[in-house]
């Protein structure tokens, strides 16, 4: 119970960071059509600003700053980088913003080294919030939570309630209607992408210290909001929530579970010895598969429900 | 139905072909350091890496983020087959060893590429991406084949010497990657004047019309991609031959990034595109990636600025050339191309010397400050070599923009001159 109850804790606050990458991707997605190849390294670029920003005047300002400043480099790339291939297509966005994520990391290679920064939690965040059974819960992991949710109502309010969310929302479908009206549509665009941008830095912010800021960050956690976008619908906010969620738990739990197929079926009664046929296969632990699970995931969604979880268009 | 067929002799294309056979056979006979018959062997290897990864990228349209997987579990099946054969559990002969590869490569593609090629576009590159992650995970699970961290090394020399021919010096290593990288070259060439090699770039141009005209697009894109999978796995065998080793690398993002990064400088609507594409590719991880630490930013940066404003590649902006020394109005464009070398060279040095001396200062700057570069010393800790490198940077790049506009008048002109000539003929 104690291990479930940790291990849950830990999905969700895990889940709630994925989502914030996402969330961003998927709205990007949708709005522009483009996979933004470089969303992870904008997460990168907020971790490594705020390690940077920290060092020099303290981690809150640059809890504020870190976002700003990864939004004002994501305006740039979608005003003077996007806006000039759009005119190519799709393809083409695809493979600027693929290049930008080359760029970016060998950019942070060049400034801060290839070995990781020591980008630690702030001492007034330091400690356990509360102890569960005989496990003391870090008050960061509450932090991390607190701050996902925050934005996550923050998002929904501007989305929903605010006039350039409605914009937002009427130029996904009709853009050209919107532009009719008045709206400068790319403008929105260009703002969209700085807004996605910044969400993905300050989800660096409070990732970059709760696990490692190296420049191998980008690469690692990329695939898996890929990952995400796909299982959840590509373009659906509330599918990349429960797929964030979703593969939070699945990567949480997995490093876990130390059980085999073999196991299994000993607890039925059958014994597989180790000259079994592809015994190797059999003797795999969940712990072990743990980094296949979520593109296994993937591939599989893609196969039986092409459109994700809860999305409306496939592909 | 006895139709009388006249074809004539394409006489170009015996050049080209023949002269490309020639330049291969002769250029270790000119360069015969062992550097550059390094280099060389593995461009050779990379051209039909990369050619076969045009098949799906330039001839059908599909941006694919993991044809190392192909190539990788090619070379990864070769391997295993060299080190049976050394064991003696079956006969076969060395020379022909990367068929087994491309045999696992077109296994894979029929396997792997059911799935993926369903769709194009934006879906076929997130599930080519999805599957070469799985597959590099797997790499580290199942250490039996994939030999974990350490990889598998096997052993090219077998058994006794056929004519001579042991494949223990690299030279004769080198011939056997230049007599599979014509076969490959020309049998990828013969593809493309297939009805399924049409096919695959109607399908690429419009998927709607190819399929009302009859033809199942996903059938025209699967079958592509197991033949690209084919010759991926050719690659992948020849660069075991080559290395006596196959790591986890093999299937890896980087070696899926390279072979489209180097695809795309060259350029993908050309069949030599990809040619040249691999020799400006490993020419600058050999030769940049010698001098200096931050090679990869400059690729990456040279990719950006291709995929912004070429996006035909090095091939296109050769080609769009031809017709323009065709109607003898070259002299038109030397002024403004002079013009654009040279204050670009103001550009490229202030780039270079604000990206190495950032690198340096980010490293060294506390233990080694002192730094020697295009010829100058100093110490990087100072600010006037700052200040001249962010004015070179600046300058260079305010002055190529005249350069560059002035390349567009030149341009601007020709193609209305042209277009009067064939109004009038």
């Amino acid at each position: 119970m104690e291990f479930f109850l940790i291990s849950m804790l830990n999905s969700v606050s895990y889940g709630l960071l994925l989502f914030m990458l996402s969330s961003g991707l998927t709205i990007i997605f949708s709005m522009m059509g483009v996979l933004n190849f470089a969303h992870a390294s904008f997460y990168m670029l907020g971790a490594y600003f705020a390690y940077q920003i920290s060092g020099w005047i303290g981690f809150w300002p640059a809890l504020a700053i870190a976002p700003l400043l990864v939004g004002m480099v994501g305006m740039a790339v979608e005003r003077y980088g996007l806006r000039t291939v759009h005119k190519y297509g799709h393809v083409a966005e695809l493979l600027f913003t693929f290049g930008l994520a080359y760029l970016i990391e060998e950019a942070v290679h060049l400034i801060w080294g290839r070995s990781q920064v020591p980008y630690a939690v702030p001492p007034s965040l330091e400690g356990a919030a509360f102890t569960l059974f005989s496990t003391d819960y870090p008050i960061y992991r509450v932090f991390m939570m607190a701050v996902s949710v925050s934005m996550l109502i923050g998002i929904y309010l501007t989305l929903t309630r605010s006039r350039i969310g409605l914009v937002i929302q009427a130029a996904l479908t009709h853009p050209q209607t919107v532009e009719t009206l008045g709206h400068n549509v790319p403008r929105v665009f260009m703002m969209v992408f700085g807004g996605g941008s910044a969400l993905a830095g300050l989800a660096g912010v409070i990732g970059g210290n709760a696990f490692v800021t190296e420049p191998g960050m980008a690469a690692a956690v990329g695939p898996i909001v890929f990952v995400v976008v796909v299982v959840g619908g590509m373009g659906s906010l509330a599918g990349a929530f429960l797929a964030s969620l979703l593969i939070g738990i699945i990567q949480t739990f997995s490093v876990a579970l130390d059980y085999s197929i073999v196991d299994l079926l000993a607890k039925l009664g059958i014994t597989i010895g180790p000259d079994a046929p592809l015994a190797v296969v059999w003797n795999l632990t969940i712990s072990q598969t743990g980094p296949v699970l979520p593109y296994l995931l993937m591939v599989l969604m893609l196969i039986f429900r092409p459109k994700g979880i809860m999305g409306t268009r496939e592909g | 139905m006895n139709k009388l067929k006249y074809r004539p002799l394409n006489l170009g294309r015996w050049l080209v072909w023949g002269g490309t056979a020639l330049v291969m056979i002769v250029l270790p006979l000119i360069f015969t350091s062992g550097f550059t018959l390094t280099l060389m062997s593995q461009i050779g290897v990379g051209i039909i890496f990369a050619l076969s990864y045009n098949m799906l990228l330039g001839q059908g349209g599909m941006l694919s983020f993991g044809h190392a997987v192909y190539s990788g579990l090619g070379a990864y099946f070769t391997v295993h087959a060299l080190n049976l054969i050394t064991d003696g559990a079956f006969y076969f002969p060395v020379t022909l060893t990367p068929l087994i590869g491309g045999v696992a490569g077109a296994v894979f593609g029929v396997i792997f590429g059911y799935v993926t090629t369903k769709k194009s576009g934006t879906t076929f590159a997130m599930i080519s991406l999805g599957i070469a992650e799985l597959v590099a995970a797997c790499s580290l699970m199942f250490s039996d084949f994939f030999g974990g961290e350490a990889g598998v090394s096997t052993n090219r020399v077998i058994g006794k010497a056929f004519l001579g021919i042991t494949y223990g010096p690299s030279i004769q290593v080198y011939y056997l990657i230049v007599g599979w990288a014509l076969i490959c070259m020309m049998a990828m060439f013969a593809w493309t004047q297939t009805p399924l090699g049409r096919m695959a770039n109607a399908v690429r141009d419009n998927p709607e019309r190819a399929e009302f005209v009859g033809y199942d697009t996903h059938m025209v894109r699967f079958l592509t991609l197991v033949l690209a999978g084919f010759f991926a796995g050719i690659a992948g065998g020849l660069s075991c031959i080559n290395y006596e080793i196959v790591t986890a690398e093999n299937v890896g993002a980087y070696a899926s990034a390279g072979v489209l990064i180097a695809t795309f400088i060259g350029g993908a609507g050309f069949f030599f595109g990809p040619i040249i594409g691999i020799i400006v590719f490993f020419t600058m991880v050999t030769a940049v990636g010698g001098i200096t630490q931050a090679w990869l930013f400059y690729l990456g940066l040279l990719f950006l600025l291709i995929v912004l404003y070429a996006p035909g590649g090095f091939a296109s902006l050769i080609m769009m050339h031809v017709p323009v020394i065709k109607a003898r109005l070259m002299r038109r464009l030397w002024l403004p191309y002079a013009a654009t070398l040279a204050t670009g060279m103001i550009l490229l040095t202030g780039l270079i010397s604000v990206v190495e001396m950032t690198y340096r200062f980010s490293t060294e700057a506390g233990t080694n400050p002192n730094m020697t570069l295009f010829g100058f010393a100093f110490k990087v800790t100072e600010g006037v070599p700052w200040a001249i490198a962010a004015g070179l940077l600046v300058g260079g790049f305010i002055v190529s923009r005249f350069a560059w506009n002035a390349v567009g008048r030149a341009w601007g002109d020709i193609i209305h001159i042209l277009q009067e000539r064939e109004a009038a003929a």
